[in-house]
């Protein structure tokens, strides 16, 4: 493979000598959720164990596509710019039928933002990132130690840990699932998923060449290369491309995942011989999650609640921003500042992110994979048409891209630009001192623009200067406005004038949502 | 009057996905009736009868 995989160190726990005192926080998994949970938390001043029952990044590239909103977060969580630098950055898709361009999207047409709409990066550049921080932190990572029990009891959980020394026990107020979309600790907890599964499989194939593609993703419906089947182009770092290829429901996995099948349809993909493939996979589509993300000590996050088709890049997408909704509410939690209840607000939030993301995720597969009868032709009707008229162009579905959902919050609002409204993440601009988003976050900010930010307890104030962008993404028409943002960089409430007391009570309002 | 054959629908996968479910449940006969009576609903809607003309050579062409 292209990635030189270096297996992390077990080093025996010291609970197999005796018990452990309860942790605050453990974490199962260390993929990109679990390892972004730990750094968010230790952000906040909460250490947690992360356990993982591997000692190795993730096998194969999984998820490419990181979102703009992702990248925000990895930024806060210290290595967002690395991720980018190594990143291939892309935000222009389109969409063939057969020969023909049917559709084309362009995801961040305006300038202003540090970060790019979208950066293709194999997972385990993304998990290699966030060990090396989560290490830097001093952050308790322990490999091969594999959870073979949860018991939940009313204010703790105790886990069973199987490592190649034994087992042992170690208790936690918190224990939380980001042990992707298979969970072990959510069929230990005799929870199951509720939604659909289609009757589509995909290949996945990581190849490796010199080449040329551009920066952007191509998607076909029914191309010549692969007849009646849909397929996805998109490049990575290193000369790796990934290609998808719908290969049906009658096909049959294990014959399919052999290389002498692959190959072959590769090169149909690519015109020639010359690249070697780096890693496959066959998949299915789902679009489930489970009913509710918080179960007494346990909480769900990314995969493991919830789990979407691709196309969408919603997958890990998805999971930062449950990490980004639960962290500073699990941390005020376990420091004292806040009741338990307050964490009815991550899953609330969450389930409603994830049925954005389902739906979406839903609508495309049903395009790419119509059920045989009307279906299907309505989705011919609307790939013939695409090719002759526009209207039919915007109905085209080959994957709806991630965006961070707006919370339907109830709070202060005033008549100013639509993009930062509450419940919404703080658009980015450029400030004098580098970047708005790198200035909030981590707590309270109450942001003031061509006004004096009130004193408030708790929160901290940001006066940046006007400029042409905050005037447009903050102010529109108005001449100032004060914005309380949370932890999390979502707009809580906003007004065009208030009192120390009216933003106290929004606060308070927003620990509560 | 022409044709609109620019986009019009303001959410067109809500539309699509609303479409489909409209479908759910029905045969392929029951299906095509349907179809059958959407076209007549939207064409007297429509009214317009070089609208209507256009609408159908485009639906025929290449068919």
């Amino acid at each position: 493979m292209a990635y030189d995989y270096q297996p992390f160190d077990y080093v025996p726990p010291p609970g197999l000598n005796g018990p452990e005192a309860r942790h605050k926080v453990a974490i199962i998994g260390a993929g990109p959720i679990g390892l972004a949970m730990a750094i968010e938390l230790a952000n906040h001043g909460v250490p947690a164990v992360v356990l993982d029952d591997n000692n190795v990044v993730s096998v194969g590239s999984r998820a490419i596509c990181w979102s703009k909103r992702s990248l925000e977060i990895l930024d806060r969580l210290g290595v967002g710019e690395q991720s980018v630098t190594k990143g291939v950055t892309w935000k222009v898709g389109r969409t063939f039928h057969r020969a023909q361009e049917v559709f084309n999207f362009d995801l961040l047409p305006e300038d202003g933002h540090k970060m790019p709409a979208f950066v293709n990066l194999q997972q385990y550049y993304v998990e290699e990132y966030l060990v090396e921080r989560a290490r830097a932190l001093g952050i308790d990572l322990r490999w091969k130690n594999k959870i073979v029990a949860v018991d939940p009891r009313a204010d703790h959980a105790v886990l069973t840990v199987e490592t190649p020394d034994g087992s042992y026990a170690l208790e936690a107020d918190w224990v939380i699932a980001c042990d992707g979309a298979r969970s072990p600790v959510r069929g230990m907890l005799g929870l199951d998923f509720e939604g659909e599964l289609f009757e589509e499989r995909f290949l996945i194939a990581d190849i490796q060449m010199e080449a040329d593609f551009p920066s952007e993703r191509w998607f076909w419906f029914e191309p010549d290369f692969h007849t009646g089947q849909s397929a996805l182009l998109h490049k990575q770092p290193d000369n790796i491309y990934r290609i998808d290829l719908q290969l049906g429901w009658d096909t049959d996995p294990e014959v399919e995942k052999q290389p002498e099948r692959i190959i072959p349809r590769i090169e149909r993909v690519v015109g020639h011989k010359n690249f070697t493939l780096d890693w496959t996979s066959i998949y299915t589509f789902q679009c489930r999650r489970l009913r509710n993300f918080v179960h007494g000590p346990v909480l769900f996050v990314g995969d493991s609640a919830h789990i979407v088709s691709p196309f969408g890049a919603r997958g890990g997408n998805g999971g930062l921003q449950d990490v980004d909704a639960l962290g500073w509410r699990l941390a005020a939690v376990v420091k004292g500042a806040q009741e338990a209840d307050i964490l009815a607000g991550y899953d609330r939030e969450r389930v409603f992110g994830a049925d954005e993301n389902l739906l979406n995720s839903s609508r495309s597969t049903r395009f790419m994979s119509p059920e045989d009868g009307v279906e299907r032709l309505f989705r011919d009707a609307v790939l013939h048409l695409a090719s002759r008229v526009d209207f039919a162009r915007p109905m085209v579905n080959s994957g709806r891209l991630s965006r961070p959902c707006v919370y339907p919050l109830i709070a202060p609002d005033a008549d100013l630009p639509k993009g930062a409204r509450p419940g919404a993440v703080a658009p980015d601009a450029p400030v004098a001192e580098g970047w708005l988003l790198n200035a909030l976050g981590g707590e309270f900010v109450v942001l003031a623009l061509g006004a004096d930010a009130p004193a408030v307890p708790g929160a901290r104030s940001l006066s940046p200067k006007v400029n042409d962008h905050l005037q447009s993404r903050y102010l529109g028409q108005a001449n100032s406005a004060i914005y309380l943002i949370r932890p999390d960089q979502i707009v809580a409430a906003r007004w065009l004038s208030a009192s120390g007391d009216e933003i106290a009570a929004a606060m308070q309002a927003a620990w509560g949502a | 009057m022409a044709l609109t054959t620019k986009p019009n629908i303001a959410d067109a996968d809500g539309f699509y996905a609303k479409l489909l479910a409209t479908h759910r449940g029905l045969s392929e006969a029951q299906s095509h009736a349907l179809n059958a009576r959407l076209v007549l609903i939207l064409s007297n809607h429509i009214g317009d009868a070089d609208v209507l003309e256009a609408a159908l050579a485009l639906a025929r062409d290449g068919a």
